[in-house]
Formats: structure tokens, sequence, C-alpha cells
């Protein structure tokens, strides 16, 4: 299962989910009398088809069945007029998966180490609870931690540089190759993506686009340079994570034994295939195999892998050679090569 | 036919039951609603009609909408009324600051990439009902994205929200055995971007914090809502950070060919060269297991040299991976 999601978008709406989007979207149409009709569609999440299917509905119903009863909707020439809606024209009150994604929002965004809106956040938070109520008790039970491990400088740094337009100069640690490197970056943007926060900008370096995990930079200096980003620097598609296979990577198949098979969901992967003694087949695509090398030296024995059979050699090699040093290390014992 | 069957039929009938009772001051008595509804007029007869209007009362409540009962008994019949009160529907009136709107829409953008997505695009047009459009789309030039990819994620939260007990077949993180567990769910949080569950494990009578991700399967829901009282002094996090994560600090030394080990000689608290080529490291470290991971990766530029304990987790991992790789690198059969 794990392509969950993926796609599977097109559910059918249920007539209580409907209701509960009319019921959001009266109000909100009849405080913009008027508005244009793709910008109402835009604004309130659907499609103009959708927008007219619904408002064609509205038009149907009333607290009564006598003309002066119902609602009037109106969209000729594309403009939205919604009158008569007096029952309905507030909205209904926050339930409670709404109450909870504002609040838990907001509370993590308090916790962003150096972040100048916490005043304001608190301000959003006490209203909201006051509107809330119950909803904001049971909300208080889900929370979500993002203030991972950043130096509150570095983070504020790249904010800066970023509402500046400057350029910045990273001094900046490559784990999977294992070195510091340096690099002037434009900034485009910062982002907290599964605990981590990244700063995503034009690398001058590269000359293209990349994304640098803010525990990973060791210094970040906001340069007096214009950081304005080339034209063809793009925002990556992060919907599905930070790691984007390319069609040219290597393709590596993986055995997974029981202890291992986190592997599976903690990175990537193309296609999981579950045996009946809990071990996994898995396929993954990669354009760098030291990482690779590294995790399976770690997982010691409990992934293993299939193919190719290249790099399977090699990380045979490497775990002989780490073995041998440490025999070196132990004292006068014959060094095994 | 289009009257009965059909979603949108549906929809119509029951936002028409919404005005009706919204509108009325007095409660209205179930024949009435009847007229009132032309939906319900042409329900064939008088039990199919109780039978769809009870079912969308129990919706309607279950979208949050309040729709009361009440007494309104003549003299010459006992009968029940209905209505629902405009001011326990209605969000109250609350005017946003465009700064608050502001971290509003941040928050409320956090989930777009999440299953809460609906809810949290919802929530904020509601708020905005009234008109005011003055938040920009990224005034503090953060994003922060939550992500909700584990299967389990709904199930789990909505037993969270109502405090309902549930089942569910959960692989254990060392062996991988999957045990069925029951549990009075407390509290969900997501932690080092992960999410998990904790909540008092029925079988163990114990607390114990469980990863959504090593759910498997369906999670079931246990009869009762409101089941169990949450501790007050519960704080999911801080449970799952002494449960998932740190122990007491002790003292590692390692060594590191030169340039290498970056990561580590970060975290270092002293390093110095023994002018060989490789630098002597000193570190503290809580969870031998994890140091002893971090080490491996490095192969054979960085080594463990005490404690003992490490140092034979690092060779236990080598020997293996060596070993599991030994014959021709081929040879598992799929």
């Amino acid at each position: 299962m794990s392509a969950a999601g993926r796609g599977a978008r097109r559910v059918p709406e249920s007539a209580t989910a409907r209701l509960a989007r009319l019921l959001t979207m009266v109000p909100w149409l009849v405080n913009r009398q008027g508005i244009d009709l793709a910008e109402a569609a835009a604004g309130l999440g659907v499609s103009e088809d959708q927008l007219e299917d619904d408002l064609r509905l509205l038009f149907l119903c009333g607290y009564g069945q006598m003309p002066d009863e119902l609602i009037d909707a109106q969209w000729e020439g594309g403009r939205v007029f919604v009158t008569n809606a007096d029952a309905i024209a507030r909205p209904l009150r926050l339930g409670i998966d709404e109450a909870l994604t504002l609040m838990v929002g907001l509370r993590a965004l308090a916790a962003v180490p150096g972040i100048g809106e916490r005043e304001a956040i608190e301000r959003a938070l006490a209203k909201l609870e006051q509107a809330t109520g119950a909803s904001a008790e049971a909300a208080a039970r889900v929370d979500v931690a993002i203030d991972d491990a950043v130096e509150a400088q570095v983070l504020e740094g790249a904010r800066r540089a970023l509402e500046q337009r400057r350029r910045v100069h990273l001094r900046y640690l490559v784990p999977s190759r294992d070195e510091a490197t340096e690099r002037d970056v434009d900034p485009m943007r910062v982002l907290n993506l599964d605990a981590h926060w990244y700063l995503e900008g034009w690398c001058h370096r590269a000359q293209d686009t990349r994304l640098f995990r803010m525990d990973r930079i060791e210094r970040l200096d906001v340069l007096d340079v214009d950081g304005t980003p080339p034209e063809q620097a793009r925002l990556r598609d992060l919907t599905a994570g930070t790691f984007v296979p390319r069609e040219d990577d290597l393709v590596v198949r993986l055995r997974l034994l029981p202890g291992a098979t986190w592997v599976g969901d903690y990175y990537p992967v193309d296609s999981v295939e579950r045996h009946h003694d809990g071990s996994q087949t898995v396929t993954l695509r990669t354009a760098d195999t030291l990482w690779l090398r590294r995790l399976l030296w770690r997982l010691g024995g409990r992934g293993i892998v299939l193919e190719p059979a290249e790099l399977a050699r090699e990380v045979q090699t490497g775990a002989h050679e780490a073995l041998a040093a440490y025999e070196g290390l132990a004292g006068p014992t014959p060094v095994g090569g | 036919m289009t009257a009965h069957g059909g979603p949108a039929a549906k929809t119509e009938r029951l936002l028409n039951l919404v005005l009706c009772l919204l509108y009325t001051r007095r409660p209205l008595p179930k024949s009435k609603i009847r007229e009132v509804v032309p939906q319900y007029g042409s329900a064939a007869s008088d039990e199919a009609f109780d039978r769809m209007f009870e079912r969308d009362k129990d919706e309607l409540r279950e979208l949050g909408i309040p729709l009361v009962t009440e007494d309104v008994s003549t003299i010459w019949e006992d009968e029940t009324g209905y209505r629902i009160d405009q001011r326990e529907y209605a969000l109250p009136e609350i005017a946003f600051e465009p700064d608050e709107l502001a971290v509003l829409g941040l928050a409320s953008r956090a989930w777009a990439q999440a299953s809460l997505a609906g809810p949290a695009a919802q929530a904020l047009r509601k708020l905005k009902a009234s008109g005011i459009e003055r938040d920009s789309e990224s005034l503090i030039g953060i994003e922060p994205r939550l992500r909700t990819t584990e299967p389990a994620f709904e199930a789990v939260k909505n037993a969270v929200l109502m405090r309902q007990e549930v089942a569910f077949d959960y692989r254990t993180g060392g062996e991988g055995e999957v045990r069925r567990r029951r549990v009075q769910p407390w509290g969900l949080a997501s932690w080092h971007g992960r999410w998990y569950l904790t909540g008092h494990d029925l079988d163990r009578a114990a607390e114990r914090v469980f990863r959504l991700s090593r759910i498997i399967g369906p999670v079931q829901t246990l009869p009762g809502i409101g089941a169990f009282a949450v501790p007050a002094h519960h704080r999911p996090r801080d449970l799952i950070r002494t449960t998932v994560g740190e122990q007491e600090p002790q003292r590692a030394t390692l060594r590191a060919r030169e340039g290498r080990g970056q990561s580590l000689r970060r975290r270092a608290l002293q390093v110095h060269d023994d002018g060989s080529g490789w630098s002597v490291l000193e570190l503290e470290f809580s969870d031998p297991e994890a140091l002893a991971d971090e080490v491996t990766g490095f192969g054979a530029d960085v080594l463990a040299v005490e404690p003992a304990e490490v140092v034979a987790a690092v060779v236990r991992r080598l020997r293996g991976a060596a070993e599991a790789h030994g014959a021709t690198g081929e040879g598992e059969g799929s």
C-alpha cells in the first residue's frame, strides 16, 4: 500500500460533504456580491462547472417553497449574486477537524525559533479558542513539533535574505559525500517538511535550484549583493517529499529482512513486495550509491542488494576494509584483507 | 424520479431542512416539516418518511449542526418539535487583524499536502467569509508543510478526538513481529516528521507510544464515544520523547580519517589530530545502537574506540553486511 493517496483523490462527494461545502460557500458569496464567477470558483477551491451546479441547486432551496422563500442565486454575465439567504448568511461554527488544523498549525508556528509574528499567532489562537470551545479542547490532544534542530540564527538569516532579496553564502555539509562545501545561493523559499527546515534557492555553484537542509548549514552569511534568482530558476514540486528520482537513475533491488523493513517506509521506493516470512523486496532509484552502501553497512546484513551485482560487491568490499581496520586497531592480530 | 435518489437530491433535501429549521422561531413538529420540505412529501409512506427524517437528523448533527428537540405538546396531543438555534449554529463574529489572518493562512496552508487539506481550507474560508481579504500569500516568507502519508492517520485522529478505544495490528520495531493491540488513544503527535499515537495499552495496562507507519491494515474502533478520560497532565510529545528518544548521555571515543566524519566532528566535544592523518573525537551519545549506526555508515573512515559496547555493535553490523553480500552478490531467489 505504498501508493496510498497518490492520485486516488477522485472520490465522489457525499451529500453531506456537499451540504457542508454549500453552507460555507453561501456566506462567502453573500459577502462578495457581484464577484466574477471564475474568481469565486478559485476562491472556493472548486471548478467553474461545479460552482454553477452548486448555484443551480441553491436556487431550488429555501425555508419554504413559495418564490419569496427561496434563495435567489444568479450568475448570468459571469457575476455571482446570492440573496434571500439570511438564515445561512453566517458560516457554521468550525468543525472539530477544521479547528484542529488551524490550532495545531498555529501552535507549531509559534514554536519556530526567532519567528517575529509570535504575538499575532498568540492573538489569533486566543480568538480561535474563544470561538471554538469544545473543539479547541480536543484539538489540544494533537500536537506537531516542527522546530527540529535548527539554529535560530540560520533560520532568521535565511528569512531575512529572502525578504530583502539578498544573496547568501553557505558553508554546507553534504552528508552523503561526507564533505563541507562553500557556495553562493539566491534564496527562493524557506520551508519546513517532515520536521526539517530547508532553504531552497538558486545555487551558483551547481547552476541549478537546490534544496539545503538547514541543520546541515554550518554557516550562513547574508551578503550585500542582490539575490534575485535567475529567470530559469524554478521551485521544485515537493508533494512527494524532498527526494526526486530521475529517469536515468540506477535501479536497485533490495531484500529487506524483518528489522530492516523500515527502509521501505523511510526512503521513497518504487515498489514493495511483501513476503510471508515478513521480509520485503523493494525497488528504488538513485543517482548516487554512496548513501546506499552506508545504509547497507548499518543494516548489518538485514538489507541485501539483489541488483546490481556491482553494488553488492562494493558493499562487501567496504565492509571488509572497515573490519580490517578494526583488527588493526585491536593490536597485534593478523590484518585480513 | 430525480427527487428521490442521487446525492444531489439528498443535498437539496438536507439544505431545505436546515433552512426551515433555522428560519423558524418555534420548534416545528414533524408533520409540519414534512409539508415544508418538498422532498419528504414524496416519501411513499409514513414509515419511509420517519426513517428518512431520523437519518437526516443524525447526519446534520454529525456535521456539527445544533439541531434541538423541544416539547411542543398542546392540550390535544403530545408532540416533539425541532429547530436549529441560530446563535448556536453560527460562527461568532470574530474580527481578525490582517497579521492574524496572515498567520492563520499559513497555518491552514501547512496542511495543503495532507489528508486534512479540505478541512484546513474550509476553516480559513469560514473565518474569511465576512470579506476582509488582506492576507498576502506569503507574508512571513516561510512554508511549513505537514504530511499525513500514514494510511492509519484518519482513523487514529478521529479516535483521539472522539476518545474512542481502538484495536489494530502493530509491527514491533525490533523483530518486525505483528501483534494485535487494544488502546485508549490519548494523543497524536508529529515528532521528527513522523506521526505517533500515545495512549493506554489495555493489554499491557501501561502507557505506550505507537508509530502510525507500523500500524498494519484497518484501525477498528470499539463502541462508545468519550469512553475514557485522558489524564490532564498528559502531553503526547513528552511521552514520545522519553519513550522513543534520549536516555542519559555517555561519552564515546572515535577515530576519524582526516576530513572525514563531518557530521560527527560537528557534534564532537573535542577533536585532536594525532599526526598520523587521523583525528580522535570525543562526543556524547545516548543511544549506543544509534551511534553504532552512524559510525558504521562511514565504513573504514571512522572507527569506534570506546565504549566496547559501541565497538561490538559496529563490528557486528559490518560482519553481517559482509556475510550477507558474501556469496557472489547474486543468488537470492525471489
